[in-house]
């Protein structure tokens, strides 16, 4: 039956296996049913619906151990509704309106590198030749570029993204995939001038410059760079924008993105976020 | 040879000689994953020792008085051993659940990841069948000697996973160049780990 001709099959053996693997498992799964019953524990009734709201990929990037002691932070106020980091907004909505809260504005920030300037903006000073790291030029009297408080292009913070959010380009300019980043702030750590700043999702009239040298030696060294005129200051209707250290800066609390100042910024470094070149 | 003199060969060489983590390599995923802090190693340590002594208990106890009495042990240890690890975790998982809260809240992340772990699988095999040792008067422990046995593999989990974690925290903050971080360097340690715990072989004859 089965096998090949000229053996014989030990039957009893077969029953024999049969039955001890089959009474062990009937043993066992009387014993689970039971105490399934008897040890039952009650839970939140809200923790199931948020297992279904959040990925339930166990990912880890919300830095919980798994995706129920993530649910558990949220629901002992440990955690915020914006704890599911890589479901993205409509993640968030969902763990809301189980929670019965509203989902606030800009839940997690995006990271925004305050630099336009690229190697066509951005005048060389030297060639810089040595190891591919924007930490390792920095130790070197700053790379190759003309302005020295700008973004070097070599490209730490895009090696540091988990999630590949960030591109540059051949022109050392680089953008950030709004769509993919998380707002973990490692490439915040990563940049060895500190470009790179979490602004609040929602924000898309950004600062794209970072040089605090006074307007003509700033305009020297970059055509893209922010000459401290305070046009945009006078023009703002909000109190939003302010020049500190010869550079203007946003208060994204008090910004309405009405777009004023990017039209009158001489020099473009007011910008509603770019896409990339294609 | 005594009898106390023989449980201590036997917790020493599953504790040392014959270390589980460094000596045979079994059980490389925690070592590797569940390393990078002290205090989530010893949590994982105690799980462990919980879960594979009571395992280690149950394979016996089913060893000897279903699966040798009905001459299948052969072909269907592994089957059977993993049934019943899989199925106590999850008993012993509901019992602390509802009986010890914070037992739970401490080992209950670790228990479900150790439900099919191999270390506890291959304690339950070597519980029943002691080969590697070189022990030729116990070929078959009876119950005490396996309790000894899986306790001391336990342990040794333990103490390296622990000594593992206190090396990974302090290089966490050490300049290791860009391309070693992490799981490489994870990877060398144990090597050089393995290495000093070679040291011991051949101690007392083992």
């Amino acid at each position: 039956m089965g096998c090949r001709k000229g053996r014989q099959v030990d039957w009893s053996l077969v029953w024999k296996a049969a039955i001890a693997l089959g009474g062990l498992s009937l043993f066992f799964a009387v014993l689970l049913a039971i105490a399934g019953e008897k040890f039952k524990v009650e839970t939140d009734p809200r923790l199931d619906e948020l297992l279904e709201a959040v990925l339930g990929t166990n990912c880890g990037a919300c830095g919980f151990p798994g995706c129920e002691a993530a649910c558990n932070a949220v629901l002992e106020g440990r955690a915020g509704v914006d704890v599911c980091v890589a479901g993205g907004q409509g993640v968030v909505d969902a763990v809301a309106g189980v929670m019965g809260m509203e989902a606030t504005r800009s839940l997690r920030g995006i990271a925004q590198v305050h630099c336009k300037g690229g190697l066509r903006e951005s005048k060389p000073k030297a060639v810089y030749q040595g190891i591919g790291s924007c930490t390792a030029a920095e130790l070197i009297a700053g790379g190759g570029k003309g302005c020295k408080y700008g973004c070097i292009g070599l490209g730490t913070c895009r090696d540091v993204c988990p999630v590949n959010a960030i591109v540059i380009d051949e022109d050392h300019r680089r953008w950030v995939d709004r769509d993919r980043c998380t707002g973990c702030a490692l490439c915040v750590e990563a940049c060895p001038r500190g470009l790179i700043e979490i602004v609040p999702r929602d924000q898309e009239v950004l600062v794209a410059c970072n040089n605090r040298d006074k307007g003509g030696k700033a305009r020297k060294v970059c055509s893209v760079s922010c000459i401290a005129c305070r046009k945009c200051e006078k023009t703002c209707d909000f109190d939003a924008i302010h020049v500190k250290d010869n550079r203007s800066w946003i208060d994204y609390d008090k910004c309405t993105q009405c777009g004023k100042c990017i039209e009158v910024c001489p020099n473009n470094v007011l910008v509603r976020v770019v896409p990339p070149r294609k | 040879m005594n009898e106390a003199y023989r449980y201590f060969l036997v917790f020493l060489g599953a504790l040392l000689i014959y270390n589980i983590l460094l000596i045979r390599f079994i059980a490389l995923c925690p070592l590797i994953g569940v390393s990078t802090q002290v205090e989530t190693s010893i949590g994982m340590a105690m799980s462990v020792l919980f879960v594979m002594t009571m395992a280690s208990a149950a394979s016996w106890v089913a060893w000897n008085y279903i699966l040798k009495p009905l001459h299948v042990g052969e072909f269907l240890y592994i089957p059977v051993f993993i049934l019943i690890i899989a199925s106590l975790v999850q008993f012993t998982e509901m019992v602390i659940k509802k009986t010890s809260p914070p037992l739970y809240r401490a080992m209950g992340i670790y228990l479900p990841l150790i439900t099919t772990n191999c270390a506890v699988l291959a304690a339950a095999t070597e519980s029943v069948k002691p080969g590697f040792l070189k022990l030729n008067v116990a070929y078959h422990f009876s119950l005490p000697e396996c309790l000894v046995y899986t306790i001391g593999v336990a342990l040794g989990f333990g103490i390296v996973i622990i000594i593992f974690a206190c090396i990974r925290e302090r290089l966490e903050t050490s300049p290791v160049p860009h391309a070693f971080k992490g799981a490489p360097l994870a990877f060398m340690i144990a090597a050089i780990l393995s290495l000093a715990f070679m040291g011991f072989a051949n101690l007392l004859g083992l």
